[in-house]
C-alpha cells in the first residue's frame, strides 16, 4: 500500500489493529509466563502477574523434584523429532527431486497419497499401532515414536519441497554443463545451493509438528524412555502431591516454548513462504 | 573457434513429433548465422542439438570437422547465451562470469584476469559484487554474454538472448552484441523469433518452418528474393502484400483492375491460371508524387484508403479490399502460421511523407511493378525467382538494383497509363 | 542464394525410438527409486494400520482378557452406533468443528486483511507474531487457557467479574457449554493463524488493478470485497477451509488437557483413545477409529464434491 495516500486517521486506525493483533497473539503466552513465576501459594490469586517473581518452578523441573519427569521429557522430544525431521526431510528431498524434476508416471499417486496421509485422522492409528508395537516391543521406545511421527512430517515435506523444487529453474542445471560441468558438478555447484533454503524451511515445518505431537505421545508411552513433553506436562505433579502442578507444568511449557519462539523469530519470512507455498497456488 | 556443420539432422520426439527435419547446414569459422522462424518451427531445438542438450534423433553434427553427436555439452566447449540468461541466483555478478573457468580448474590469478577483461569489455566493473537479483535487465543480459566470453569458446551459441527486454534496451544490445561479435571475430549462431535482429545481425540468415529449413541466405537476398510465400510472407515489415490476380493473355485481373507485366517479367507467369502478387509496402506510392521518370513502370490504380497512419518520416495507408474465399483462407493460414492474425484483407501501402492523402477516401495510388513477385499460390513458390534462376539470372528478379537496367530494354508502356491523370 | 528444397524425409524413420525411449524409462525408473521409499513409508505408516484397525474391529478382542478373542463380524460397528456415547461424541466434535472454523474464517480473514494492508513499519512484527500461537505447542497453549479460566489459578473470573453471568465463583469447567466454550476458544487462539497464512497468501494474488477497477467502477468497500476479491481468492479460501475443517474434526489435545471428557466434552477422538488405551478394548476401539477414519473421508469427499476444491491445482500441482 502507498503510505503517501494513507490519511492521518486510517494511519491510526491501522497501528490499532496491529497492536489488537500483537495483543491477540502473544496474550496467553505473556499468561503462561507469569504462571511459571508465581508461587504456589500465589497460584490461587487469580490475578494475571505474580505478587512476587520466584524461580522455584524452573528450579522445580530443572534440578529439582519434577527434574528425571521433565529432563528426561525434553530429552526424547528434542531426540525424537530431530530424528523423525530428518528422515522425512531426507525421504521428501527425494522424492520431491523426482516430483519436480523427472517425469514418470505416478507422480499424481504420490502427492495425492502425501495428502490424502496428511488429512489423516491420527487416532486412527494409534488404535492398531498400539496393539502391533506391544506385540514386537516398539512400545515405548524412541523408535516407536519416530515411525509414527513419519505419517505427521512426511506429507508435509513432500508439499512444501515439492512446491519449492518446482520454483528452481532447472535451466540453471543446462547451463551449467554448457559452461564445462558434469552431472554431478552441476547439481553441487548450482541445485544444492538453490535447494538448500527450501530444504531447510521444511524442516522446521517438519519440526514443530513433530514437536506439538500429543497423540501418539501419551498413547504409545508408557514411562520415562520414550515419553515426549506434551506427554509428559500431562502427568506433571508438584514438588509434593499437595502441591498444584501448575506452577511447575507452566515453566516447562515456557522451556519447551523457547525454541520455538526462537526459530519462528530468526526465519519467519522463511516459515511464511513454506506455509503458503505448498498451501495456496490459483 | 570453429565450423560448424549440420548434415541431414533430424529430431524426432517419443511420441513421433518431427521437431526438426533433414536440416543441411554449413556455418563458416567466424560466421555469424541466424536461425529464425515462428515460435514452434525448431529453431530452439536445432541450437540445442548443436550445443548438445537434445539429443540428435538423425544426422551429422560436425563441430570443427569432428562428430560430436555423442558428446556431452561439457566436452563439446561451446557457450551458451540463454533466454532468461539462465544466471546463478546464489553467487555474485564475479563468480557467475567465473564459473566456467572455476569449472575448468583455472588458477586464481587468472580467472580474475579473465573476469576483469570480460567485466572490462561489458562495462559491468562496478557491478562484479552484486547477486544477479539486484540487476537490471540488460545488466543481466550483459553477465550472460560476459560468462559466455570469458572462455575461448569453439562458438557462441544464442537462444532468443533479447527477447526479454524492452524495445530501446534491445536495440542498444543488439548493436552490443553485433560488436562483440565482430571484435573477437568468433563462429555465432544466434536464435530470434524477431525479424529486424535476423536482419541486422546475421551474415547469413536460416528460415525455419516446421522443423524445415525454407531459406539460408544473405538478408539482402532473403528479402529481395524469397524462394516462397512463406519466407516472403515472413521477412519484411509491415509484412509483403499478397494480391490475388487471374491471368488470361498476359493481363492481370486483380481486385484493383486489369494489371500487365513488363514484357521481361512475363514468363514469370509461367502458364498458371491464378497467382499471387506479392507487393512490398514501399513497392507502392501515392501517385501524384511519383515522378514522370519512373511512373510508366508502374501502374495507377484507384483505392478507397480508410485509415493513414502518418509516422513523420514515412506512412502507412491501408486499403481493405475483397478477396475470393479461397485465397483468404490461405492468406488467413499464411497469418496463423507466421504468429499473427488477419481480421480482413486488406493492403498495407507506405507512402512518401508529404503525400496529403485523406483518410475515408478514393486515392490514386501507384505499384511499380518491376518490383512485385509472382507467386503459385498452389505450392507457395515465387515464381520470379524461379524464372529469374532458369534464365541464368543478369540480376536477380525484383531486386532494386537490377531494376533501372532490365527495365531499359521494356520500354512498353503501362496498360493503365490510360486512366493516368494529372493531379 | 542457397535454397534447400524439402527432399522426402519418409526415407528413414527405423530406428528412431530407441534411444529415446531408453532415455524415458530410465527417468521413470530413477524416479521411482526416489520417491518410492516415501510413497512406501506413507503407505506403512497409515495405510497398513487402518487396514490393521479394520480387521481387529471384526474381534471382541480385550487386552486384559486375549483368550477370549472372538471374530464377531461386524457386531462391534453395532454397538458402537447403536451407543449414545457416539453419537454424543460426533454431535460435540461437529459442534466444536463447525464453530471453531466459522469463527476462525471470520477471524482469520481479518487478522489477513490487517497484515495484508497495515503499514509498512508494522508487517514484519505482525507477521513474526502471528506465528506464535501457530508454533506454540496445542497442549502447551490447551493450559495456558486451563488456568487462565480455572477457578482456583485464573484470572478470568476477577477480570471479567463485571460481566453478567461471570463471577469469582463461576466454575468454567463445571459444565457443558462453558468448557466448551473454553475448548473452543484455545483451538481458536491457536489454529487462525494458520488459516490467515493461507488467506493472505490468496489475498495477495488477487491483483491490485481488479480492485482499482472495481472502486472506478463505482464499488463499495464491502462490494470490493464480496465481488471482487473474495470471489478470485476462492481456491485458497477453499483449501483453507477444508484442511481446519479436518484438523478440527480431530481435536484431542485440548479436550484431554482440560476436561478429560468430562460434563460430556467427549470428542470422537477422545473415545477411541479411551476405549484403546483406558480400556483396552481393542475391537470396540478399532471400531471407532475406522468410523473417525470415515468420517474424515466423508468430509474430504463433500468439500471436493460440493465446493468443486481442486486440491492438486491448488496445492501447486499443476
Amino acid at each position: 500500500m502507498d503510505e503517501g495516500k494513507v490519511s492521518r486517521r486510517d494511519r491510526s486506525l491501522w497501528w490499532i489493529a496491529g497492536v489488537v493483533v500483537i495483543a491477540y497473539a502473544l496474550f496467553p503466552v505473556a499468561w503462561i509466563v507469569s504462571v511459571s513465576f508465581k508461587t504456589p501459594s500465589d497460584l490461587g490469586s487469580n490475578r494475571f502477574l505474580p505478587t512476587t517473581w520466584v524461580w522455584e518452578n524452573y528450579e522445580n523441573i530443572l534440578a529439582g523434584g519434577a527434574q528425571d519427569l521433565f529432563l528426561s521429557a525434553l530429552r526424547n522430544s528434542v531426540g525424537i523429532s530431530l530424528l523423525a525431521t530428518f528422515i522425512s526431510v531426507v525421504l521428501a528431498t527425494f522424492a520431491a527431486y523426482a516430483i519436480a524434476r523427472l517425469d514418470f508416471p505416478g507422480k499424481r499417486v504420490i502427492l495425492t497419497t502425501a495428502l490424502a496421509v496428511a488429512i489423516f485422522p491420527v487416532i486412527s492409528i494409534v488404535t492398531p499401532l498400539f496393539n502391533l508395537w506391544r506385540n514386537i516391543g516398539l512400545y515405548d521406545t524412541w523408535p516407536g515414536l519416530i515411525i509414527p511421527y513419519l505419517s505427521l512430517t512426511l506429507p508435509i515435506s513432500i508439499w512444501t519441497l515439492s512446491a519449492f523444487f518446482r520454483q528452481i529453474p532447472w535451466e540453471l542445471e543446462q547451463a551449467a554443463q554448457v559452461d564445462g560441468a558434469t552431472t554431478w558438478q552441476a547439481f553441487r555447484k548450482v541445485i544444492v545451493p538453490l535447494a538448500t533454503p527450501g530444504v531447510f524451511t521444511t524442516a522446521i515445518l517438519s519440526f514443530f509438528i513433530a514437536w506439538n505431537d500429543f497423540v501418539y505421545g501419551i498413547s504409545l508411552t508408557s514411562t520415562e524412555a520414550a515419553r515426549p513433553v506434551p506427554a509428559a506436562l500431562a502427568f506433571f505433579t508438584g514438588a509434593s502431591q499437595f502441591v498444584d502442578p501448575a506452577g511447575a507444568i507452566a515453566a516447562a511449557a515456557v522451556v519447551v516454548t523457547i525454541p520455538v519462539v526462537v526459530l519462528v523469530l530468526l526465519f519467519q519470512r522463511r516459515i511464511v513462504s513454506g506455509l503458503t507455498q505448498g498451501a495456496v497456488k490459483g | 573457434m570453429a565450423d560448424i556443420t549440420l548434415k541431414n539432422i533430424t529430431k524426432q520426439y517419443g511420441d513421433g513429433y518431427r521437431a526438426v527435419r533433414d536440416v543441411n547446414l554449413d556455418i563458416a569459422d567466424g560466421e555469424f548465422v541466424i536461425l529464425v522462424g515462428p515460435s514452434g518451427c525448431g529453431k530452439s531445438t536445432l541450437l540445442r542439438m548443436i550445443v548438445g542438450l537434445e539429443d540428435i534423433t538423425s544426422g551429422d553434427m560436425l563441430i570443427g570437422g569432428e562428430r560430436v553427436n555423442e558428446k556431452a555439452p561439457r566436452d563439446r566447449n561451446l557457450s551458451m547465451v540463454f533466454q532468461n540468461y539462465a544466471l546463478y541466483p546464489h553467487l555474485t555478478v564475479y563468480e557467475n562470469i567465473a564459473f566456467p573457468l572455476r569449472l575448468a580448474k583455472f588458477g586464481d590469478a587468472e580467472v580474475d584476469r579473465r573476469v576483469h577483461q570480460a567485466s572490462e569489455l561489458l562495462e559491468l566493473d562496478e557491478h562484479l559484487q552484486r547477486k544477479p537479483a539486484n540487476l537490471s535487465g540488460g545488466q543481466r543480459q550483459r553477465v550472460a554474454m560476459g560468462r559466455a566470453i570469458v572462455r575461448q569458446a569453439q562458438a557462441f551459441l544464442f537462444d532468443e538472448p533479447l527477447s526479454n527486454l524492452d524495445a530501446k534496451l534491445r536495440g542498444q544490445m543488439r548493436a552490443e552484441i553485433s560488436r562483440l561479435q565482430k571484435r573477437l571475430g568468433i563462429t555465432t549462431v544466434y536464435v530470434t523469433h524477431d525479424q529486424i535482429e535476423a536482419m541486422t545481425l546475421g551474415d547469413r540468415v536460416a528460415v525455419l518452418r516446421k522443423g524445415e529449413l525454407q531459406q539460408v541466405a544473405t538478408p539482402r537476398d532473403l528479402y529481395t528474393s524469397p524462394v516462397n510465400l512463406f519466407v516472403a510472407g515472413f521477412i519484411g515489415s509491415p509484412p509483403m502484400n499478397f494480391i490475388p490476380a487471374t491471368v488470361s493473355d498476359g493481363e492481370l485481373h486483380t481486385p484493383f483492375g486489369e494489371w500487365r507485366l513488363p514484357e521481361s517479367r512475363r514468363p514469370d507467369l509461367g502458364g498458371h491460371d491464378i497467382v499471387l502478387l506479392g507487393a512490398r509496402p514501399e513497392s507502392f506510392e501515392d501517385s501524384s508524387v511519383v515522378p514522370d521518370t519512373i511512373r510508366e513502370h508502374g501502374v495507377v490504380f484507384d483505392a478507397n484508403v480508410d485509415v493513414i497512419e502518418w509516422l513523420g518520416n514515412e506512412q502507412y495507408a491501408y486499403v481493405p479490399y475483397e478477396a475470393p474465399e479461397d485465397i483468404r483462407a490461405q492468406l488467413a493460414d499464411l497469418e496463423r502460421e507466421l504468429d499473427s492474425e488477419a481480421m480482413r484483407t486488406q493492403l498495407v501501402v507506405s507512402l512518401d511523407a508529404t503525400s496529403r492523402i485523406p483518410e475515408g477516401t478514393t486515392a490514386e495510388l501507384w505499384l511499380d511493378l518491376r518490383k512485385i513477385h509472382v507467386l503459385d499460390p498452389a505450392t507457395g513458390r515465387n515464381l520470379s525467382v524461379a524464372a529469374a534462376d532458369a534464365a541464368g539470372s543478369d540480376g536477380a528478379a525484383g531486386s532494386e538494383g537490377a531494376g533501372a537496367t532490365s527495365d531499359a530494354s521494356a520500354p512498353e508502356p503501362s496498360p493503365a497509363a490510360d486512366e493516368n491523370p494529372s493531379p | 542464394m542457397t535454397t534447400t528444397p524439402v527432399p522426402d524425409i519418409a526415407a528413414e524413420q527405423a530406428e528412431v525410438p530407441a534411444s529415446v525411449s531408453e532415455r524415458a524409462r530410465a527417468e521413470r525408473r530413477l524416479g521411482w527409486w526416489l520417491a518410492g521409499p516415501a510413497f512406501v513409508v506413507m503407505l506403512l505408516v497409515t495405510a497398513y494400520p487402518i487396514a490393521q484397525a479394520f480387521y481387529e474391529s471384526l474381534f471382541q478382542y480385550r487386552l486384559t482378557d486375549p483368550e477370549a478373542r472372538e471374530f464377531i463380524g461386524l457386531s462391534n460397528y453395532g454397538v458402537v452406533l447403536t451407543d449414545g456415547v457416539w453419537w454424543s461424541a460426533v454431535g460435540v466434535t461437529v459442534l466444536i468443528t463447525v464453530i471453531t472454523v466459522a469463527v476462525e474464517a471470520v477471524l482469520g480473514f481479518a487478522l489477513a486483511l490487517v497484515m495484508h494492508r497495515a503499514l509498512r513499519a508494522l508487517r514484519p512484527l505482525l507477521r513474526t507474531v502471528i506465528l506464535v500461537p501457530y508454533a506454540i505447542i496445542t497442549v502447551v497453549s490447551a493450559f495456558a487457557w486451563f488456568y487462565a479460566f480455572d477457578i482456583s489459578t485464573g484470572f478470568v473470573n476477577s477480570w471479567f467479574g463485571w460481566l453478567p453471568g461471570i463471577s469469582a465463583d463461576t466454575n468454567w469447567f463445571g459444565e457443558f457449554g462453558t468448557s466448551v466454550t473454553v475448548i473452543i476458544a484455545s483451538e481458536i487462539w491457536k489454529t487462525t493463524p494458520f488459516i490467515s497464512l493461507l488467506l493472505l497468501a490468496g489475498l495477495a494474488q488477487v491483483p491490485d488493478d481488479l480492485q482499482e477497477a472495481a472502486k472506478v467502477d463505482g464499488a463499495t468497500w464491502w462490494q470490493r470485497m464480496y465481488k471482487v476479491t473474495i470471489p478470485n481468492m476462492k481456491a485458497a479460501v477453499m483449501v483453507a477451509l477444508l484442511f481446519r475443517t479436518l484438523d478440527a474434526f480431530r481435536i484431542f489435545d485440548n479436550v484431554f488437557i482440560m476436561t478429560q471428557g468430562a460434563n460430556n466434552t467427549e470428542v470422537v477422538s477422545f473415545l477411541a483413545y479411551r476405549q484403546t488405551i483406558s480400556r483396552l478394548e481393542i475391537g470396540l476401539g478399532s471400531a471407532v477409529s475406522v468410523l473417525l477414519f470415515l468420517c474424515v473421508v466423508l468430509i474430504s469427499f463433500t468439500f471436493i464434491k460440493l465446493f468443486k476444491v481442486d486440491l492438486a491445482s491448488a496445492r501447486g500441482e499443476r
